[in-house]
């Protein structure tokens, strides 16, 4: 919402400085959103008068002038070709702040004249790109003022940020009246006009659906001329952005933005019979002002007459029926419309006009007839005529209620107190009704219902800043508060990931649609309920189902610009379903390039599938399970590599998988580089066990452990987790570790075969294990390998 | 008795001779080792009379000692030769980048949602979460959005197609505007008093120098019963005084509106940007920072609650925003560009306190 400040003094008399004006209106809830003031750029700049001017001595395209200022004459060395003895312009003194320029003007002497100031030009002052020589001001321009007033700039404008609800303010006069609530001046009361019908209106006006347009007035004005409207007119709406168009249609635009009171003009003589408002047909049309064609359809208003549909009621008009530059006479509609059905409309259509965004917001009912007369007398001012009578039908719907309010909730709710009289005096100041503490709302309010109402009204009028800042601590009964397990989970895994290498990223939730198929968003049929229906653009046009692809196109990004060891992750949400139950939080990582860098310790090394897993097993390790017995499987999605890639289950949960992005993927998504990647489902993960904080006693063995080293040739395809299984399985208490130090191809072993090197660590409890039965499990464990696996004991 | 001094001047020349350990170690058996000179002559001491075996005997032994701390001091001189030696040859250039170790970075945001979240549990708030696919009722109506009221077009909302099955604000699911939405969750399945904070992605249909179509919000929640705006203004002048760091920080509370709040409430804090610079604190300017408001009574009646016996108070604020004034980031999109170089820049240690 943009007035200037003279518009806003045209309804307010104040005394109060723009810079009042401006506190005030944030203060109240019409937050400042700009204020464009140009006479404070040039302050300081007068007309000046150029009494004399002679040609410089020493340069040939310069002048020496003398100007006078109002208060003295100075000396001024100029350039500009036009400068010459008599005219009048705009002088900038020495220290005055050029914009065009952007310098501060200092005392000058140019080949030996001293130059006390400048005479601008357009260009100089950013009025325009103007530079052929300094602006020359009418002759009969006041020496001394401001050069701002004479240019017609001394007129600021303010933009404030209307919230939704304040539809009254969507008109400069009901600024006015917030401001002069807010003790900022007095609301100047509006001219009382009624102007009588001199013939009976020829057109009459049925209403077919009153709840969406329950009053409309019409007036038939004869004999009026369309002209360009008068310049104050042409000033008003330009200074607030608008172009003029013609008298008639620049009235409408001036009710609009003075009196929140939006109107319509038909031109009377391509009407066809009377006007019928009723809701559109499926089926019909209108050309509207906009020059775009809309279909309408059920629940639009349609402002009709035989013709069919002449205007969409509340919104824009139509063209059939337009006045122009030949336009004798005017048919003048003031209506109200209810705001629910032209937000419908409106959005259905996707208009936007001035008249719709007051109408949905709400409009004063009740000023409606004053409005028209105003309207009316203003049109037979400018455009001459004469005016039928008013055609009314229907009538101005009461929007006004009765609120029962108890002056002491005001303290309950805003923790200080205003006396009865004071709280009293701001409602009546705002047009509230008192009827001891019943409060009958004003009509131009269409935002309040109830008792926090009334406490804001009195609360923005008396200052916000007076509401205390009353200390505020824990509830003393209440308990520290501590995250859920799934909140330290994933803080928990954060912090893991980045002490292990990786960066945490933060992707976008929604991806491009044939990306989402490769990673299984139709996995359980449910793309087409996880794709928005207005994405806003192909790139963000369905939900992630695996934070997978967006850290691909993340690390490939980076790969790009030329780090090509990349390791990111995200924890954040995948959705699986549209329901409430069905976004997961999950932690995915996604690694390419070398795990360690070549460094002249050590060679570099590429990252692996055991890269990602390890940071699976650290991350479960961290969310307390027991990581030394996982149920590992091979049988990862789709998007993995079937050979290089792992499934964690805890019974038929899947907790995790981790592996290589499958090739095909990758080369879908041109890349051509490996990525390691892992998902861990967080929500998935059990909930700890531990009942108690007690950790089991430490009971250390008073023998030291001894190592074996074992050797088997399996079959290339036993997993070597099966080895290892097979041998802790031969003494649980006995042996505390095994681990697993070569796997090896190649010569000396037969083909289809591999060679599985274990470190099996024993630690006795008892006693010291004697040779004897060392070779006892030594036997055992070979023996066990080789039932469970196969395995023969490498000679 | 001058064949033991010829003994002990010889010994003492070979123990000096010794130029190493080794060496020195033979001259020991050489001495006094079982075959040595010295435990030679012992052996002859029982042929000797009594008194000249006594005699002799004492000789012998101090002998014996003076040789053997004659070897001990030759060793411990050549024990340091070797050592000197050794760390003579044994350098190495300290210089040499030690061998590499990864490191990540935690992202601005999570850092930013941690230290709120912090804040707040101090003041008694426990952080809860919420779907982000949700429907128009959690999204607006159980908010006091009044149907078709532009504040819900003001929303800009991503829609996903109709629940089948369902009517009304039920059916329209949408990614949800505002982390509003879990008030109502909350307020649903607990009683009160509430006290929450709910941070999380927010979804709007913008995409600008100044917005992304994904962003971050943290809601609060308070519901109570002798609870009133300066609870709320005591609340939030305290939260923004901790998180921006600064003890003298202006603040201002002015009217705003949103659905789900009335009175509503938005807070500035001072700032300054004098010299181009923008410094938040003492200034000439003020900062936008979070919309608040006391809870709208409508709210907890759509959510079970009784607006005569409770009352509470809300706010929300931009993540992202925040982030960006209090680290001097200055570009909201290159928060989800997961550009590496950025990562490592703004992003946080993973050791790095809260």
């Amino acid at each position: 919402m943009k007035f200037s400040l003279s518009w806003l003094k045209e309804y307010l008399d104040t005394e109060a400085s723009l810079e009042e004006i401006s506190i005030k209106l944030t203060a109240i809830g019409l937050e400042i959103e700009d204020i464009e003031d140009r006479a404070k750029a040039m302050e300081g700049f007068v007309v000046g008068h150029v009494v004399a001017a002679e040609k410089h001595p020493d340069a040939d395209k310069l002048q020496c002038l003398v100007v006078d200022t109002g208060t003295e004459k100075l000396n001024v060395v100029c350039g500009a070709p036009n400068a010459k003895k008599g005219m009048k312009g705009v002088f900038a003194p020495v220290g005055s702040y050029i914009p065009g320029l952007d310098v501060v003007l200092k005392k000058g002497n140019i080949r030996g004249k001293d130059s006390f100031g400048m005479m601008c030009s357009e260009k100089e002052l950013l009025l325009s790109d103007s530079h052929e020589g300094v602006i020359e001001l009418p002759e009969e321009a006041p020496i001394g003022v401001a050069a701002a007033k004479i240019l017609g700039l001394d007129d600021p404008i303010i933009e404030i940020n209307l919230t939704p609800n304040r539809g009254d303010c969507a008109g400069i006069y009901g600024v006015a009246r917030d401001l002069a609530a807010a003790g900022l001046g007095t609301l100047k009361p509006l001219k009382e006009e009624v102007v009588k019908g001199i013939f009976e209106n020829p057109v009459s006006i049925s209403l077919s659906n009153k709840d969406a347009c329950p009053h409309f007035i019409g007036r038939y004005i004869k004999g009026v001329k369309n002209e360009p409207s008068p310049q104050w007119l042409q000033d008003r709406l330009r200074s607030i952005g608008q172009n003029p168009i013609s008298t008639l249609v620049d009235i409408t635009n001036y009710f609009t933005i003075a009196f929140n009171r939006p109107l319509h003009v038909f031109d009377a003589d391509k009407l066809s019979g009377n006007i019928d408002v009723r809701f559109a047909r499926s089926g019909e049309k209108l050309a509207a002002l906009d020059d775009q064609e809309y279909d309408l359809s059920d629940g639009m208003i349609a402002i009709c007459d035989d013709s069919g549909v002449i205007g969409l009621g509340g919104i824009i008009g139509g063209t059939s029926t337009a006045v122009d530059e030949n336009t004798k006479n005017v048919y003048l509609e003031c209506a109200y419309f209810d705001p629910t059905t032209i937000a419908k409309t409106g959005q259905k259509l996707k208009i936007e006009s001035d008249a719709r965004y007051r109408f949905e917001r709400g409009i004063d009912p009740a000023f409606s007839d004053k409005g028209a007369e105003m309207a009316t007398a203003m049109i037979l001012d400018l455009c001459g005529g004469t005016a039928s009578e008013n055609f009314v039908a229907g009538k101005a719907p009461d929007i006004t209620h009765t609120i029962s309010y108890k002056p002491e909730i005001f303290e309950k709710i805003s923790g200080y107190v205003i006396e009865e009289l004071r709280q009293k005096e701001i409602l009546e100041s705002l047009g509230f009704e008192l009827s001891g503490w019943d409060i009958k709302t004003p009509s131009w309010r269409h935002d309040l219902d109830g008792t926090p109402d009334i406490v804001e009204e009195l609360l923005r009028i008396d200052g916000y800043d007076n509401i205390p800042a009353t200390p505020f601590l824990r509830a003393p009964d209440q308990a520290l508060v501590v995250k859920d397990l799934l909140q330290q989970r994933v803080i928990d895994t954060r912090r893991l990931l980045a002490t292990r290498g990786l960066s945490e990223t933060i992707t976008y939730s929604f991806m491009e649609s044939d990306k989402s198929d490769l990673f299984g968003v139709n996995d359980n049929g449910y793309k087409e309920s996880l794709t928005l229906v207005n994405p806003i653009s192909a790139d963000f046009a369905v939900m992630r189902p695996s934070l997978l692809p967006n850290l691909i196109d993340a690390v490939g990004r980076n790969i790009d610009r030329g780090y090509p060891d990349i390791s990111l992750f995200e924890v954040g949400g995948v959705y699986k379903t549209p329901e409430h139950d069905g976004q997961l939080t999950v932690a995915a990582g996604l690694r390419s390039g070398n795990f360690e860098a070549r460094h002249w310790s050590q060679e570099a090394r590429a990252a692996d599938v055991m890269d990602v897993k390890a940071d699976v097993v650290a991350i479960l390790k961290t969310c307390g399970l027991n990581t030394d017995s996982l149920q590992i499987s091979t049988d990862a999605p789709h998007w993995y590599h079937p050979g290089r890639s792992g499934v964690i289950r805890l019974g038929k949960t899947v907790i995790a998988y981790f592996g290589e992005i499958h090739p095909s993927i990758l080369s879908t998504l041109k890349r051509d580089e490996n990525y390691l990647g892992f998902e861990v489902f967080l929500d998935h993960l059990p909930k700890s066990k531990k009942k108690s904080t007690t950790k089991p006693l430490l009971k250390p063995s008073l023998f030291q452990p001894l190592s074996r080293d074992f050797a088997f040739l399996v079959n290339i395809d036993v997993e070597a987790e099966k080895l290892a299984r097979a041998i802790k399985g031969v003494d649980k208490n006995l042996i505390t570790e095994v681990e697993i130090f070569d796997v090896y191809t190649g010569k000396g072993v037969d083909d289809g075969k591999k060679s599985v090197a274990l470190a099996v660590t024993l630690q006795p409890v008892k006693k010291t294990m004697t040779d004897e039965e060392i070779t006892t499990l030594s036997t055992k464990i070979i023996e066990s390998v080789e039932k469970k696996t196969g395995g023969v004991l490498r000679g | 008795m001058s064949n033991l001094d010829t003994l002990k001047k010889e010994l003492v020349d070979t123990v000096k001779a010794a130029n190493d350990i080794s060496a020195l170690e033979e001259v020991r058996v050489t001495a006094l080792g079982k075959k040595g000179k010295v435990t030679g002559m012992m052996k002859t001491l029982g042929s000797l009379g009594p008194e000249e075996r006594k005699e002799m005997g004492q000789a012998l032994n101090k002998l014996k000692s003076e040789i053997s701390a004659e070897i001990d001091s030759r060793a411990s001189i050549l024990k340091e030769q070797a050592l000197n030696a050794r760390l003579k040859d044994e350098k190495i250039d300290v210089t040499l980048s030690p061998r590499p170790e990864m490191s990540g970075t935690i992202h601005p945001i999570t850092k930013t949602v941690e230290e709120i979240s912090a804040i707040f549990a101090e003041m008694g708030f426990a952080v809860a979460e919420g779907p982000e696919i949700e429907d128009e009722f959690h999204n607006f109506t159980a908010l006091n959005f009044p149907e078709e009221h532009p504040a819900r077009q003001m929303h800009d909302t991503f829609y996903l197609p109709d629940v089948e099955g369902k009517t009304g604000d039920e059916a329209k699911r949408l990614l949800r505007t505002h982390t509003s939405t879990v008030q109502v969750h909350v307020m649903q399945n607990q009683k009160p008093p509430l006290r929450v904070i709910v941070p999380g992605r927010v979804y709007r249909d913008d995409y600008d120098m100044t917005h992304t179509p994904m962003f971050h919000q943290i809601e609060g929640l308070l519901v109570d019963k002798e609870i009133n705006m300066g609870h709320l203004k005591g609340c939030l002048v305290e939260f923004c005084k901790r998180f921006f760091e600064v003890d003298e920080l202006p603040t201002r509370f002015r009217p705003s509106f949103f659905p789900f709040t009335e009175p509503s409430a938005e807070m500035d804090i001072g700032c300054s940007r004098a010299g181009g610079e923008f410094k938040i604190g003492a200034g000439e300017g003020w900062m936008e920072i979070l919309g608040c408001g006391m809870v709208h009574p409508n709210v907890l009646k759509n959510c079970g609650i009784d607006p005569n016996e409770y009352q509470g108070f809300a706010f929300g604020l931009g993540v992202e925003r925040v982030a960006m004034l209090k680290y001097g980031i200055p570009d909201l999109r290159t928060f989800f560009e997961s550009d590496i170089r950025w990562l490592k820049h703004y992003g946080f240690g993973p050791m790095e306190d809260v």
